[in-house]
């Protein structure tokens, strides 16, 4: 220190102070504008469904100011859960994605590749070629096998505490397994069956009815006080167990927290749209990188991950010639984007 | 480092790791004939061993079905399996030492996806159906999406980090699936034809096939044995593998066309199969240890045998409907290597 200049101190105070505000400002305002984006992108996609509606008259019918019988059943009953659908799976996955890829340190470790997403997916698929399984809502299924096969991997991963390398792992070797036992009832059904299958593999927003929709609504109301407080345990959990545990968390108490959480809110999302792809695992970097250094919020990557979602399902419905399920076209929507934001990054330490 | 674990005098510990590593890994090797002649004598169609020695000892033209069912099914298919393992496991050691990264592999660093791609593109748009354009498409699309991987990774100033890569496969794979999975759902054909490919199987790829994909995975199996210790370097980290003298440039570029080769010739032959290069890659580690001129060798050997092993399983349990050897490595394979990971330490990376 006392080789230093006197005359540096001062000036790198100032360039640390200036540094910690403009975070504190970009992790403000980034969350406040993605959120703001996503508003918009819902009412633009409910003005500019299959029908042209005015954006007055959607607010109206929204809002309750007004009955039009004809505008009230589209925005109320056709395109308006589609919509409510789109931004609650979206946040929910966004937000499930971030706090896994953080929690386990690696940016590929979203519920998509950790098993949870290939667990609802083997109860479903079974729902849909297991005749004695025939009665049973594919949503219910898809719920319950998300949260089991999340159960069995955090027991398997459980030897005097949970280490996130270990957890990853069991995670891939489940995902193999329930990806294994999907391939095999896929080649053991009829054509038929195969494509209703590979339908609700693929994700669809709009196939799941009002309540599961509501689950997952009253999930993200109730959830949402607690983003604070789960952002301070990511934090805590980023500083190393030791650390963390220095510093008086419970680590283990913390970490089941937080999976339980990523976990809840993956099962629902699955359950109402089946396991879209990608937009867990696009959401949290892209979110990154437009917050800087302040990186890591949970609500900006929920936004990001609504607005992948609008987007999709309303390419999906309306642009493309063919009505196509929505998890085709969330890999299309966010890929190029991260992408792109991959390539064009160039300061140090927004690699990821 | 690595220059110098090599050059220096070696301690008797060390020279006595060494061999117990060398005799671990011609152990394992001896494993490979013996898988070799169970599948050669093992399979959905009941033929006495006796017969299997006779269809080579004479084989003509107008043989028996059951010659021709050893000698042009089973050989092929045995060879496939052993190189088509040995590719897969050196790939995904390859692809998680360059991305440091435990679930890196082929099915999420873009390189299935990009076959994948090109096969129902070749199905759907060009309205092809042979089995031999499918894998020269594969392989295209392999290879392309690996380039492509690899070029977007390492845009931007600081270069191919480890953490771009992952992420531009991950986000690749993703691009590629969409546009995939949209192209199936509107011709129910291709998807028909598609779901058996995409399981993954080594079942009716005949001779030709194999002979064609063959001097490809040769190749690349021997440039991946050549890369273990530029892996160690990278090991280290970017900074310490700079100051090691290595060109991260130079190793990452080629590792990417050795992985492009590797996965590109075995995801044409057989389809994607995922589990092999994910799995191998962690237990060959855990044998031997973090040196990676030793982790490669183990991860060929070890990723020839489960393959073969698990296809041979398949034809044993699926009875005469076979069961793919995607599925069989899913629901046999990966309770193992979660059992695996519960009981033992592996290592990081």
């Amino acid at each position: 220190m006392s080789v230093l200049p006197q005359t540096v101190l001062p000036q790198t105070v100032a360039d640390l102070r200036r540094t910690r505000r403009s975070r504190r400002v970009r992790a403000g305002v980034v969350p406040v504008v993605l959120l703001v984006v996503a508003a918009v992108l819902a009412l633009l996609t409910l003005c500019f469904g299959s029908v042209q509606l005015s954006l007055d008259q959607v607010l109206a019918s929204l809002l309750h100011l007004r009955d039009h019988a004809a505008v009230d059943f589209i925005v109320r009953d056709l395109t308006g859960p589609q919509v409510k659908a789109a931004v609650c799976v979206g946040l929910a996955l966004g937000a499930a994605g971030t706090i896994f890829q953080q929690l386990l340190r690696n940016p590929l470790a979203s519920p998509d590749f950790v098993g949870i997403s290939a667990g609802a997916s083997v109860a479903a698929v079974a729902g849909i070629a297991v005749p004695t399984l025939a009665g049973v809502s594919l949503p219910v299924l898809a719920f319950g096998g998300g949260l089991l096969t999340a159960i069995a991997m955090y027991v398997l991963a459980w030897r005097d505490g949970i280490t996130g390398y270990r957890f990853v792992l069991i995670g891939i070797g489940t995902a193999a397994f329930c990806t294994g036992v999907t391939g095999y009832l896929l080649t053991r059904t009829s054509l038929t069956e195969a494509r209703a299958a590979l339908h609700w593999l693929t994700g669809s927003i709009g196939q799941a009815g009002d309540a599961e929709n509501n689950a997952l609504l009253i999930t993200l109301v109730v959830l949402a006080p607690l983003v604070p407080l789960l952002q301070r345990m990511l934090r805590a959990v980023e500083l190393g167990d030791d650390t963390a545990r220095g510093l008086g968390v419970r680590i283990e108490a913390t970490r089941l927290a937080l999976i339980a959480t990523g976990v809840l809110l993956t099962s629902l999302a699955t359950a109402v749209a089946g396991p879209i792809a990608f937009v867990a695992l696009v959401a949290g970097p892209v979110a990154d990188r437009l917050l800087g250094s302040a990186r890591g919020g949970i609500v900006a990557a929920g936004a990001v991950g609504a607005i992948v979602c609008l987007v999709a399902d309303y390419v999906a419905m309306n642009l493309l010639p063919v009505e196509v399920p929505t998890g085709v076209v969330t890999g299309a929507v966010g890929a190029p984007y991260l992408l792109w934001l991959i390539a064009t990054t160039n300061r140090r330490g927004m690699g990821g | 480092m690595t220059a110098s674990v090599a050059t220096a005098t070696p301690t008797p510990a060390r020279r006595r790791r060494a061999s117990g590593l060398a005799v671990g890994l011609l152990l394992l090797i001896a494993l490979v004939p013996v898988l070799a002649f169970l599948s050669v004598t093992l399979g959905s169609r009941d033929i006495a061993l006796s017969e299997v020695l006779d269809a080579f000892r004479h084989f003509t033209s107008s043989s028996s079905v059951e010659d021709t069912v050893t000698v042009r099914l089973r050989v092929p298919r045995t060879v496939l399996g052993l190189l088509a393992g040995a590719a897969l496991g050196l790939a995904g050691t390859l692809l998680q030492g360059l991305t440091r990264n435990a679930i890196a592999d082929p099915g999420i660093m873009g390189v299935n996806a990009g076959a994948a791609f090109a096969v129902v593109g070749s199905i759907t748009l060009l309205g092809i159906s042979s089995l031999g354009f499918h894998v020269v498409a594969a392989f295209a699309g392999a290879l392309a999406a690996t380039v492509l991987v690899y070029a977007v990774g390492s845009l931007g100033r600081d270069g191919a980090t480890p953490v771009k890569m992952a992420l531009a496969g991950a986000a690749i794979t993703a691009g590629l699936t969409a546009v995939t999975t949209g192209l199936l759902l509107t011709d129910l054909d291709a998807q028909q034809q598609y779901r058996f490919w995409q399981v993954g199987s080594l079942a009716g790829r005949y001779a030709p096939i194999v002979i064609g994909v063959a001097p490809f995975l040769l190749v690349g199996v021997v440039l991946a044995l050549l890369c273990g210790r530029w892996l160690n370097a990278l090991a280290l980290g970017d900074d310490a593998a700079r100051g090691l003298g290595v060109s991260l440039t130079r190793t990452r570029i080629l590792s990417f066309l050795v992985v492009g080769l590797l996965c590109g010739a075995a995801t044409a032959a057989c389809g994607p199969i995922v589990f092999v290069g994910l799995v191998v890659p962690h237990v060959a580690r855990f044998l031997c240890g973090p040196d990676y001129r030793w982790v490669l060798p183990y991860s060929m050997v070890l990723g020839a045998l489960l393959l073969l092993g698990a296809d041979i399983l398949g034809r044993v349990l699926g009875g005469t409907g076979e069961l793919q050897v995607g599925v069989v490595l899913g629901i046999i394979g990966a309770p193992f290597f979660v059992l695996l990971v519960r009981y033992a330490r592996l290592a990081d990376l």
